[in-house]
């Protein structure tokens, strides 16, 4: 972590310095400093995983550090290494110090150069910071701190008017859930006093948490969760958030923050296992991420945007595999996930240097002009729908069948969204490679033709496709002997690990699953590979559906029209200035005016005639004897 | 040591009659006069805070003592005494005061008319603010209150700025009379308090150790706290006496909105704590809900309030309301958590908000207007200048690693600790408000395709890039280790009677 973090300090440092100089002498060297800082970082991952398979999974011990002390509130900052979070250094670590060798090239010859990568270094220092945490403030403070790398890189382009919206959309939806993270840790403070994750799970495994406040803890936890996670109805802003570069898109907002948020519901586990009320709401949260995403991405025609709401509903399958207590096959799906999707959007990136647009309508023929790319996006499709023996095949069955061991619904679901999951991947395919080119974008003035002739990318952005793609392709066969099982359970205390479900490999759930991925792939082809059926009859088919799709179930309007606009800036906002203008500032100025007409009227009394004083000082001379003659009176 | 919390003081007053002294023919002598005047009064303020002993024993540190008025009258021994010292609530601020004086005068360089008289005034009113934060004698910490107050309405209604706004004007002279009118206000019912509480006292001193130690009739407790906690409460920008905090902040020159709403403001929350909290625990204890509710109030009213300005001085001058809102939420939890988080939030406004109006000026300095939605895509031209936007911005809205979130999160715990639970759960509403105001004037103004308008827009000037870079590195310090300054506040907020733990 702190390896990271030092470049980002550098680099911060020197770019801000040469900030407004083009060229400067740093540029070069900003990439190197990262990329070698994330390799060292990667190679320590390494050793930490191996001290985590010694160990079986248990926690490796750390001393923490005086950070926050006020008598009863102490938070120490620590390290939390133990299975689940080594195994998490070691995607992080791995995915990030790819796409940072494949930004090299992607990057190259951008005005933000050093900020890009001052911003990457960061994030990858937050982000494995996030994991290593072992108080819940301080997984809290890195939580925040990811959110706002994204922030800075999604609106990274700041001089573009969908970056910047973007940006805001996406920092704001997910304040909202983090909002709910706060409250949650003032919740578990103030009922035991306690803020380290392990004093957390004792008090909650103990029993020493009342069961209300328990579970409003957990969603307090599931809300922050489900922001970062983009997970309904919070998940409107990782669509949006691919304004951002792809590098960002494949390392952020695919392999490793929104991650995050499935991560920190496995961290809690203990907890979430001791409501019931909370594990269902993750189980049902998860299984209707995992449809509504699927729907939108067959309708959308950005390809970035068709990943990112891929990603929304594969995160809604590891919510699923959460809720059904199925940990272990959650955090291999978020393990294999990680290298497919990432390599998925450096796929998309490779095609945009090629084509200059990420409209899969421009597209088409893609295959013949670069088989690299082609062949790595292919195998991490596969993966992605589920074909054995790729990755995905794997994680995801685990899910199925731990699924139909604890909730049979939550099988249905998941099942169904294995279709749709692979009529997505297979018209996104059958756009891009399948057909004709299709002519890339027209620059909108200017030279027309620039991408007339696609070409392949250069070898520096291919490697790391080709390195994912061989993890895309095998990472699925670590628990062919339930190898990562001991990592990601070894760590529960007892109670907890024995409430883990374990449904195991099942013929006919796999067979299923391959038959439902196939029949999707079927129906894409019959619609954009064969085009037997015109795309146009299927959407009369299903009307209304398609508008709903298209205006994204109108939850963008929602939010943005009805209650910011409308409720917040509209009403309150307006009414408050009025508010200050008029009656606070109008009962101030009253009173002004109150005292200057007294002393309109006061003045009179001193208008320099003697009579009047003299009459004044009379009866105030009477007045005065008369009140002593009462008083003396008594 | 004693001396150092005298010469804090001494400084300033004799920067102020030296300048006086200064020809007017030489405006550069002026400003390196100043310059080296803040100079010296923040490195001491560092030092304060730094050689402030926070184990061992407790109590003051560095007492330093001269008695004015002693065994006349009415007055006992030490009846007015000169009493200096300062414990761990006031040695941040005190080093707060110190950083703001410093960057203030980096940021009125350039003010040519008059800027003999202007650093004349300013001076005087940092003395006031020093003496505020160090007094330890009741009349002594009156007076210099007074002292920092009044300057006021000379700097805004003299070097001030008025705005028009279309269908209303706010002039200069009117924002001034209102700051000055609504403080003077406050200032009446402290002095009320401050002699009802030497009477009751009858120790014929208004030595603040002495009286502290004395047990008020909780009657006169409850009957005399509201004169603290309103009087007080007025200049802490306390709903609802606020509305004098954005009209001053907006009129008054750059270097005089950052003294202002960083350093100023804490004043009044400074006093609750310092005269009505120590002297009338009872009091406090029975008037904290509604010091609560004024504080939620004003935490979520100063926040949907910014939301709707477009002016952005207005935006952070009810952002302050909003964040001393929080400062008195703290105070109201009457436990050691809330009331750290309290001194820990007038810190982290007082650099941040300084940081803003830094940012305020350099923009209208060069654009003449403070119209967020004329601005856009202006990050293009000044690269530096919307960074530090954004780092004052991020720590407003409780970004953690900045000073803002440490300050905040004390005080929501501490609010949750004390059973204010509907409290809490407003005051993180508010934060969440605060980041669509902040985010959304960023988007505005400084992100998005530029406006051809500011095409000759240039960077923040180097010497405003020194003040901005100066405060970031302090809200940087809080933000990522806390640690000595909740080692020094804690210390003495657990000595404070009534404070529960």
């Amino acid at each position: 972590m702190l390896l990271p973090l030092g470049s980002f300090s550098v680099i911060a440092l020197v770019s801000f310095l040469g900030l407004t100089r083009d060229g400067s002498w740093s540029t070069r060297y900003s990439g190197y400093l990262t990329i070698a800082a994330i390799f060292f970082a990667f190679l320590f991952s390494l050793w930490a995983l191996d001290s985590a398979i010694d160990a079986d999974g248990a926690r490796v011990g750390f001393d923490g550090h005086k950070w926050i002390v006020v008598g009863g509130l102490d938070v120490h900052i620590g390290i939390t290494l133990d299975g689940l979070s080594a195994l998490m250094l070691v995607v992080v670590t791995s995915v990030s110090l790819l796409v940072q060798v494949y930004s090299q090239e992607y990057m190259r010859g951008d005005d933000g150069y050093n900020r890009y990568y001052a911003f990457m270094s960061l994030f990858t220092a937050s982000m494995l910071g996030l994991v290593l945490a072992s108080n819940i403030v301080q997984l809290f403070v890195f939580w925040e701190l990811v959110g706002l790398c994204s922030y800075l890189l999604i609106g990274f382009w700041f001089y573009k008017d969908s970056a910047r919206r973007a940006a805001t959309k996406a920092f704001l939806v997910t304040r909202v859930g983090d909002l709910g993270f706060l409250i949650g840790i003032l919740i578990i403070f103030s009922q035991t006093g306690k803020l380290g994750i392990g004093d957390i799970h004792e008090a909650a495994i103990a029993g020493a948490i009342g069961s209300t406040a328990l579970t409003l803890f957990a969603l307090g936890l599931f809300a922050g969760a489900a922001g970062k996670s983009a997970q309904f109805p919070l998940h409107v802003w990782l669509p949006d958030a691919m304004e951002g570069p792809t590098p960002v898109s494949a390392l952020i907002h695919a392999a490793t923050m929104v991650a995050a948020g499935v991560y920190l519901v496995a961290r809690f586990f203990p907890v979430f296992s001791e409501s019931e009320e909370a594990i269902t709401t993750v189980a049902a949260i998860g299984a209707v991420t995992a449809i509504i995403a699927s729907l939108l991405a067959i309708v959308a025609t950005d390809i970035k945007r068709v990943m990112a709401y891929s990603t929304i509903s594969q995160l809604g399958y590891m919510m699923m595999g959460l809720g059904v207590f199925g940990i272990v096959a959650a955090i291999f799906h978020l393990f294999t996930h990680a290298f497919f999707k990432a390599l998925l959007f450096l796929g998309a990136g490779s095609m945009n240097h090629a084509t200059g647009t990420f409209d899969m309508r421009k597209m088409g023929g893609l295959a013949k002009y670069m088989p690299v790319t082609f062949w790595t996006v292919f195998v991490a499709s596969m993966a992605l729908v589920g074909i054995f023996p790729l990755a995905g095949f794997w994680s995801k069955d685990e899910i199925l069948s731990d699924a139909w061991d604890d909730r049979p619904w939550v099988f249905v679901v998941a099942l169904i969204g294995v279709f749709l999951t692979a009529v997505y991947v297979g018209r996104m395919l059958f756009l891009t490679f399948g057909g004709e080119y299709k002519g890339g974008e027209e620059p909108e003035h200017g030279e027309p033709g620039g991408h007339a002739e696609p070409h392949e990318s250069p070898p520096l952005m291919l490697v790391p496709l080709v390195a994912l793609a061989v993890m895309a392709a095998v990472a699925g066969l670590v628990n062919l002997d339930d190898g990562l099982e001991t990592l990601i359970v070894g760590w529960l205390p007892k109670e907890s690990e024995e409430l883990v479900t374990h449904g195991g490999f099942q013929w006919w759930i796999a067979l299923s699953s391959t038959a439902a991925g196939l029949a999707g792939l079927g129906a894409a082809w019959l619609v954009y590979g064969a085009r037997v059926v015109q795309p146009g009859r299927v959407r009369h088919f299903a009307e209304p559906l398609p508008e709903i799709l298209e205006n994204k179930y109108y939850l963008d309007w929602l939010y943005e029209e009805l209650f910011v606009r409308g409720v917040v800036l509209g009403g309150a906002a307006w009414l408050l200035s009025l508010w200050d203008r008029y009656v606070i500032d109008g009962a101030v100025n009253g009173i002004g005016t109150a005292a200057r007409w007294g002393a309109d009227q006061a003045r009179l009394l001193q208008a320099g005639q003697a009579q009047l004083y003299a009459s004044a000082m009379l009866i105030g001379v009477v007045g005065a004897i008369a009140g002593i003659l009462i008083i003396d009176a008594k | 040591m004693g001396g150092v919390l005298f010469a804090l003081i001494a400084i300033p007053v004799c920067t102020a009659v030296v300048i006086m002294a200064v020809p007017s023919r030489y405006p550069q002598l002026v400003r390196y006069i100043s310059l080296l005047s803040a100079g010296a009064q923040f490195v001491l303020s560092i030092i304060v805070f730094f050689a402030y002993e926070f184990q061992g024993s407790r109590g003051l540190r560095f007492g330093f003592r001269v008695d004015w008025l002693e065994n006349v009258g009415f007055l006992g021994k030490h009846g007015i005494s000169l009493h200096l010292a300062v414990d761990g609530i006031a040695a941040p601020l005190v080093m707060l005061t110190g950083l703001v004086i410093f960057a203030a005068v980096f940021v009125s360089w350039n003010i040519s008319y008059r800027n003999k008289d202007f650093f004349v005034l300013l001076f005087l009113l940092v003395a006031g603010v020093f003496g505020v934060f160090e007094s330890q004698d009741l009349f002594f910490l009156f007076f210099w209150y007074e002292v920092a107050v009044l300057p006021m309405y000379l700097l805004i209604a003299v070097w001030g700025a008025s705005s028009n706004f279309g269908t209303f004007v706010r002039t200069k002279e009117y924002g001034a009379m209102k700051l000055v009118l609504y403080l003077v206000a406050g200032s009446v019912l402290i002095f009320v308090g401050i002699f009802a509480t030497f009477v009751e006292a009858d120790r014929g001193t208004f030595d603040l150790p002495v009286l502290g130690q004395v047990q008020y009739d909780s009657g006169f407790q409850k009957a005399v706290f509201p004169f603290y906690m309103i009087g007080f409460g007025v200049l802490a920008g306390m709903w609802p006496f606020h509305t004098w905090s954005p009209d001053g902040h907006v009129a008054a020159p750059t270097g005089v909105s950052m003294l202002h709403a960083g350093v100023l403001m804490k004043l009044g929350a400074f006093g609750i704590l310092r005269v009505g909290m120590t002297l009338l625990p009872a009091g406090a204890e029975f008037w904290a809900p509604v010091l609560m509710t004024l504080g939620v109030i004003g935490a979520l009213y100063g926040a949907v309030s910014a939301l709707a300005q477009t002016d952005l001085k207005y935006m952070v001058g009810y952002s302050s309301v909003s964040h001393m809102g929080y400062v008195l939420m703290g105070l109201a939890t009457m436990n050691d958590i809330g009331v750290n988080g309290a001194v820990l939030q007038m810190f982290a406004h007082g650099a941040m908000t300084a940081l803003m109006f830094t940012n305020v000026g350099a923009v209208y300095d060069q654009a003449h207007t403070r119209d967020m939605t004329i601005f856009g895509g202006i990050a293009k031209k000044m690269p530096r200048h919307s960074a530090f936007w954004a780092i004052a911005g991020l720590s407003s809205l409780g970004l953690p690693g900045l000073a803002g979130f440490v300050a905040e999160f004390h005080i929501f715990v501490g609010t949750f600790q004390a059973g204010y639970y509907w409290a809490g759960a407003a005051g993180i509403l508010a934060a969440a408000i605060t980041a669509t105001y902040i985010l959304r004037m960023l988007a505005r103004a400084y992100f998005g395709p530029l406006n051809e308008q500011w095409e000759n827009l240039k960077e923040m000037r180097l010497g405003e890039q020194f003040a901005a870079a100066l405060l970031i590195a302090f809200l940087l310090f809080m933000g990522l280790w806390p640690t000595p300054f909740i080692d020094r506040i804690s210390d003495s907020v657990r000595n404070i009677p009534g404070i529960t733990s």
